[in-house]
């Protein structure tokens, strides 16, 4: 009997979440819709984002999630092979790196984006740009992408690192062909979690990439991102709310898009090392 | 200590009509003292491995047959805590103090696991990478080589036509015997087997038996078992360990027929009758 409850209560659970998921989803797909044409995506805002489209804000979103990427990946796959394959498990440096990589990962994402100011706008004097904005974005995505990846690499089995020595393996080759592919799950978990958590980010944006919602001219030029753009229509314009939704409804293919293709790129890249068992 | 030391030695005469069991010393080990920690598990172990030969290493659980077998391909580096003296004297070198290249030293010093642990890739690529991080570079040499180690394991037969499919896939068995190939893919001078059998079922365990009997000669294995069945049915010398004051310590070495049929030491006697095992 009590286990009948039991799971009928874990029934209705996943019900619920389900069910506003699809009710979330299904807003922004209806509402935006309605607004949505293929125009949308290729003409400049208009009237404060009320008229016109958002092809400079899409364009400002790839470039800031590039910039975050290309910084944030090679660097975090590089701290979490340390963490998990040289650093010892009592030394005190990898310790402190972990927990401090813990405490950022908790940080709200407006504290990073008064850092971002300070120090890329105005110590290093790159100002309100898609640089700022990006490298901002790649401090924000780091702590998770390593913990990610890190705990990934850390599941693997010991028994390939000892049979890779005992053949007189490099750790280099080991990590290389053998532990990285074997981690590939988490690995994509990271990187998917990373795009979602970059795509999405408003507070860390203000004050770093801006809000001018011109079409940039180089990485130095402020640019508004996506988020942001859906932000400030809801919030600061009236009448906007139809291309809030369009924009919504563009940043959420958006993601669900870049997602598949990063699992893809990331598959066919190890497919060539592993054979999936 | 010292009336072990003077019966670390019981050999006698070579079985006649066994002209693999040249009894010359491959690897010398004087004085082996291996600890972790401020712990010592194996202390001043002395025996010489002949060439050619099976020595079979007996011992109940946690008496540091492990630790001793890790010692000798230098594995134990790898272990932060370990520690290691004595010397190890193999072609004019004393491995733990003469500088050695461990990765070079390891392809002449192959391991087997407890645990089959082939490496999450094709049957093919898991004898390939070990070649080519040895320098391999022609690709008909590696051919002929993967080819001939796995005929020599007896799996060419039973995986010819799936080489390029998951090693994960194969039976336990399959795939102990393809760790096996991977080691012998190397052309190893010496073979180092840590309970190659124990996590198979009776009729796997069988066949890797045979191969293990098919080995000697051609390459010098030194072999841990728990089944002393075993043992005695491979082997051409043998040690007893065995724990006195939770250290480790050789109590008797010599041939295994002697030893299993005339041991000079009552705790091995005791040991192989099963009354203290
Ligand atoms: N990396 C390590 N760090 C600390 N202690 C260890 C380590 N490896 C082994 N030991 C300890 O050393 C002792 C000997 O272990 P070892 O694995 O060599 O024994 P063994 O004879 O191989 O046992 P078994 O027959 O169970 O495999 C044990 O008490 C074990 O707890
Ligand atoms: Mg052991």
């Amino acid at each position: 009997m009590a286990e009948r409850i039991f799971s009928w209560l874990i029934m209705v659970c996943a019900l619920l979440v389900v069910a506003a998921l699809l009710w979330v989803l299904s807003d922004v797909v209806l509402q935006g819709a309605a607004h949505f044409s293929w125009q949308f995506l290729f003409d400049a805002p208009t009237d404060a984002g009320r008229g016109g489209g958002i092809a400079p804000i899409l364009v400002s979103t790839l470039w800031l999630l590039l910039i975050a990427l290309t910084v944030a990946l090679p660097l975090g796959l590089g701290v979490a092979i340390w963490l998990s394959e040289f650093a010892s498990s009592n030394s005190r440096f990898a310790n402190s790196t972990g927990i401090t990589l813990d405490i950022l990962a908790g940080v709200p994402s407006i504290v990073y984006g008064l850092f971002g100011n300070a120090f890329f706008s105005i110590y290093l004097g790159l100002g309100f740009s898609l640089l700022s904005g990006g490298l901002t974005l790649a401090c924000m995505i780091l702590p998770v992408f390593v913990r990610t990846c890190e705990v990934g690499l850390r599941t693997v089995s010991n028994d390939w690192r000892r049979g890779a020595l005992a053949l007189g393996m490099t750790r280099s080759t080991a990590i290389w062909h053998i532990l990285l592919p074997a981690a590939r799950p988490a690995i994509v978990a990271g990187l998917i979690l990373s795009i979602g958590r970059a795509t999405a980010e408003t507070a860390a944006l203000l004050f770093t990439s801006g809000y001018v919602d011109r079409m940039p001219g180089s990485l130095l030029d402020s640019g508004r991102a996506l988020a942001v753009h859906i932000y400030d229509l809801a919030m600061n314009v009236t009448g906007g709310d139809g291309a809030a939704y369009a924009s919504a409804l563009v940043l959420v293919t958006l993601i669900i898009v870049l997602n598949t293709l990063a699992q893809s790129l990331v598959d066919s890249w190890f497919k060539r090392r592993l054979v999936l068992a | 200590m010292n009336r072990l030391k003077e019966r670390s030695y019981t050999l006698g005469e070579i079985e006649q009509g066994k002209p693999c069991c040249v009894p010359q010393p491959h690897l010398q080990i004087q004085d082996l003292t291996v600890g972790y920690g401020a712990k010592t598990v194996l202390s001043q172990v002395s025996l010489d491995i002949y060439q050619g030969c099976i020595t079979a290493l007996i011992g109940p659980s946690g008496c540091g047959k492990t630790s001793f077998l890790s010692s000798l391909n230098r594995l134990s580096d790898h272990h932060a805590d370990a520690h290691v003296s004595g010397k190890i004297l193999f072609d004019g070198q004393d491995l733990l103090h003469d500088p050695v290249d461990t990765l070079k030293l390891r392809r002449r010093i192959g391991m087997i696991f407890q645990k089959p642990n082939p490496f999450p890739l094709s049957i093919w690529r898991n004898l390939e990478l070990p070649l080519k991080e040895h320098g391999v570079r022609d690709r008909n040499v590696r051919h002929h080589k993967i080819e001939q180690a796995l005929k020599d394991v007896g799996l060419w037969d039973e995986v010819s036509d799936r080489l390029h499919s998951s090693a994960m896939a194969l039976s336990g068995g399959q795939q102990q015997r393809l760790c096996i190939a991977r080691a012998l893919v190397l052309e190893p001078e010496i073979l180092l087997m840590d309970e190659p059998c124990s996590a198979l079922d009776p009729i796997a365990s069988a066949v890797v038996e045979e191969l293990i009997l098919r080995l000697r000669g051609r390459y010098t294995v030194v072999i841990v078992t728990h089944n002393l069945a075993q043992a005695r049915r491979v082997a051409n010398y043998a040690g007893f360990f065995w724990m006195t004051e939770r250290v480790g310590q050789l109590v008797e070495f010599g041939q295994c027929q002697h030893l299993f049929e005339a041991p000079t030491h009552a705790l091995t006697a005791a040991y192989i009758s099963g009354a203290r095992g």
